[in-house]
């Protein structure tokens, strides 16, 4: 029935919802017939607000968790301002899962560089639950999170208790801080060259705005890891992720399809192309 | 050309009984007509009812009919409708949403009776562009329910093409003029002195029946001597030709060559050659409430990649230049589309360059770049 | 415990440098300790040491008028503080704090610049490990002009 009707979405009820930067909240929702399938780390939903519109977002939850459907919403735009604000027990339309995902399963057996800036964080937090949900399959895990300030650092509770793991690495740079900030200062790529990997038997996993992206990277790169074991979550203009609306496109790519995950060999070129 | 059985020549009345046939049959015709003084495509009832004895003239940014002196039912080119607005049409309403008990929303497809549509006249560069469509829309996990009902359920009259207009290239495109596959029968006009009648094959077994239904006497080898005549005086009259060269690397490998200034420079990001093009799908999503905000309905209408909201992501558009804006079209039309979908976009029709308000010819793009990299490695 | 020359040679910043220069630069320097909150120098003094943090992690700051200084880098284990010294007429160009306890090694500046003149072979090899420096602190500050997290982020 739903096959039919790629278009048509699934009215789910929102349950919790939680403020967590001030223009930032994370909320779940039912999952609906969409959601029991489960997600992969990586991938998105396209949410409705009533009468406003339909966009994507990411899912920010467990994927190990398929009772509720976790999104973190930066409220910018109309759709995301009001999907922000939708109270619990709101109705919201749902259509996805859609994209493709962070490499996990390619990943296994190799250390991991999880790359995050600014909001960045809340489409890798799926693949951090899985490795941390899945420990022994994967090498020496660092997490690498750069943002605006101290005041802006997403899960921060959260980062504080991955911190205390014993096995996994988190470093979290911010672009300038006041005195009472005892952490770094600093931006995302410059920290690459400090943190110990084998570039040779490392996979990054790189989500933030493009810019950070592109210097990231272009930092792996130099540190010595291959095109191929880079990976970056796009972002572009999508009306239905299903590759028919035509917006997304980024060379070849269809970012809602091929996308939002992908290899920087297929991006590279074109990334530092002006308005391409 | 196809193992449906017989070949049959038919005379305008014969025509006349498929146009007749096809309705019985539960089908809307539609084909060739003048209106507002240009060749669109409409219903059609009567072979009088096709554009007898006009032509058009074609040029870049020009198109004007003309009288032919004969009586050709389709002694013309393609004009600025294609099939894509009937399988894909301009807009489609997707679903309505309605809030139930002041708060539960209820989604609910519109509904969609997407007549049985039979096409009259589809060139061999439509098939082509139909063809593809068919990759785009429905070649994939999600088809598209909208064109896939429209596209299943349509008989197609294909046309051997005995016109080439002046911005024609389907010849260098390998798409025409001559058509191949994907028709259900397929027509080829000839018109001589003394006789004017069609040469009709069926391509289906629909269109077998069909043609079995129509009085007509079985072809000779003259006739199909003559209508392979047809196609090939109509190839050897291309208005233009798209260079034969290695084009998606050509055009990957130059994504910053001084052309795309050139051309934004004459470029007015009208859209016009996406909105003409048939095969340019693009799509834009408009959400619209009533005013009590009980309903909202969510539609779905052509969109293009000049338009300055296209590529917009939070707070600006990827593609704000004219010059960045024709380079995805041209790169994705005849580069881009090869990788996603196993051919190139273009398919040789000419409307982009003919229906161009200022004449911009994507074959002499090509080649400007093509010529300024030859020289480049001559050197 | 290790000699002041050998903590020079080894420290990352002249790693690689021949024994012959490493030893004629071990004269400038000395062990130095920051307790946090301390300061190594404020913006605008004469610039006449160079730092090579061997602990510790010291912040690179700004002062803003009514406001808390502002700290857009911090330094750590194995990196250098402050390249004025090289460049007339020797100021700093911002603070530097100590944000915890900072062990380092003080390279005086007169000393070093009047090495560095007399053999410009060492003076060349010097500022070779003082530009990489210089060009990614240019790149970071870049990046943070860009302010590219302060940008709205949704996917629309």
């Amino acid at each position: 029935m739903r096959s039919q009707h790629v278009w048509l979405p699934e009215p789910v009820r929102v349950l919790s919802r939680k403020q967590e930067l001030e223009t930032t909240w994370t909320l779940e929702l039912e999952p609906g017939q969409s959601g029991k399938g489960g997600f992969l780390p990586g991938q998105f939903n396209m949410l409705y607000v009533f009468g406003v519109g339909e966009i994507p977002i990411s899912f920010s939850g467990d994927p190990s968790q398929t009772e509720r459907l976790v999104h973190t919403v930066r409220a910018v735009g109309p759709a995301s301002s009001q999907l922000a604000a939708s109270r619990p027990m709101a109705t919201v339309g749902l259509r996805g899962p859609f994209g493709t995902g962070w490499p996990m399963a390619a990943a296994e057996g190799s250390d991991l560089l999880i790359i995050a800036g600014g909001l960045g964080l809340a489409p890798l937090r799926p693949a951090i639950y899985h490795v941390l949900n899945n420990r022994e399959r994967y090498g020496r895990v660092v997490l690498l999170y750069g943002t605006r300030s101290p005041d802006d650092i997403l899960f921060r509770e959260q980062l504080e208790a991955w911190n205390r793991l014993s096995d996994f690495d988190v470093h979290i740079t911010v672009d300038h801080a006041g005195s009472d900030w005892t952490g770094k200062v600093g931006v995302v790529p410059a920290l690459v060259p400090t943190l110990a990997f084998d570039p040779e038997d490392t996979v990054a996993m790189v989500c933030g705005p493009e810019i950070m992206m592109r210097f990231t990277a272009s930092a792996l790169r130099d540190a010595g890891v291959d095109d191929e074991s880079i990976y970056l979550s796009m972002e572009r203009n999508m009306k239905c992720a299903l590759g028919h609306c035509g917006h997304c496109q980024f060379g070849s790519n269809f970012v809602c399809k091929d996308g939002p995950v992908l290899s920087f060999d297929r991006l590279r070129g074109l990334l530092s192309l002006k308005e391409f | 050309m196809d193992d449906h059985g017989v070949s049959s020549v038919i005379t305008l009345d014969g025509l006349q009984c498929l146009l007749d046939a096809l309705a019985r049959r539960g089908y809307q015709v539609v084909g060739p007509r003048v209106r507002d003084q240009a060749i669109v495509y409409d219903e059609l009832a009567r072979v009088e009812d096709l554009p007898v004895g006009w032509t058009d003239e074609q040029d870049g940014g020009h198109y004007r009919l003309k009288q032919r002196g004969d009586h050709a039912l389709f002694g013309y080119a393609v004009g600025p409708h294609s099939w894509k607005r009937f399988l894909h049409p301009p807009r489609v309403g997707l679903w309505q949403a309605t809030v139930v008990n002041e708060d539960r929303l209820h989604f609910e497809p519109v509904r969609d009776d997407a007549p049985r549509y039979a096409f009259v006249g589809v060139r061999a560069c439509e098939l082509a562009a139909i063809a593809i469509q068919d990759r785009v829309l429905m070649d994939d996990n999600h088809a598209d329910p909208h064109y896939r009902s429209r596209r299943e359920q349509a008989f197609l009259v294909a046309l051997n093409c005995s016109e080439a207009g002046g911005t024609c290239f389907c010849d260098s495109m390998n798409t025409g003029p001559d058509v191949k596959t994907g028709y259900d029968l397929v027509l080829t006009e000839l018109l001589e002195e003394e006789s004017h009648g069609f040469l009709i094959q069926a391509g289906s077994d629909e269109g077998a029946d069909i043609l079995s239904e129509l009085p007509g006497t079985p072809a000779t080898g003259a006739h199909h001597r003559a209508a392979r005549e047809v196609v090939e005086r109509t190839r050897s009259n291309m208005g233009r030709s798209m260079p034969q060269t290695a084009i998606p690397a050509l055009l990957m490998d130059n994504l910053e060559h001084p052309r795309w200034d050139d051309v934004a420079e004459r470029c007015l990001s009208c859209a016009n050659c996406t909105m003409v093009c048939p095969t340019c799908f693009c799509t834009t999503v408009e959400d619209t409430s009533d005013l009590e905000g009980v309903t909202a309905e969510s539609s779905r209408r052509w969109d293009s990649c000049f338009n300055a909201d296209f590529s917009y992501i939070h707070g600006g558009s990827v593609r704000n230049s004219t010059r960045s804006r024709y380079r995805q079209w041209m790169t994705h039309k005849l580069a881009t589309w090869v990788d996603q979908f196993g051919t190139s976009g273009c398919v040789g029709c000419g409307r982009c360059i003919t229906w161009c308000p200022v004449g911009i010819d994507i074959t002499e793009e090509v080649r400007a770049i093509q010529g300024d990299s030859s020289q480049g490695e001559q050197t | 415990m290790k000699s002041i020359a050998q903590l020079v040679c080894e420290h990352p910043f002249f790693q690689g440098l021949n024994s012959e220069f490493c030893d004629l630069m071990c004269g400038c320097a000395r062990n130095v300790r920051f307790n946090p909150g301390e300061y190594l120098f404020h913006q605008g003094e004469d610039a006449d040491h160079l730092y090579l943090i061997r602990h510790g992690q010291v912040a690179l700051e700004l002062a803003v008028p009514g406001k808390s200084p502002v700290s857009f880098q911090t330094l750590h284990d194995g990196d250098v503080v402050g390249v004025s010294w090289v460049l007339p007429p020797y100021h700093w160009s911002s603070d530097a704090r100590a944000m915890s306890l900072t062990r380092a090694i003080a390279m005086d500046a007169h000393c070093l610049r009047k090495k560095c003149d007399e053999d410009p072979a060492l003076g060349y090899a010097v500022l070779k490990r003082l530009l990489p420096i210089l060009t990614s602190r240019l790149n970071a500050t870049q990046m943070q002009i860009l302010d590219v997290y302060g940008a709205p982020e949704e996917r629309q």
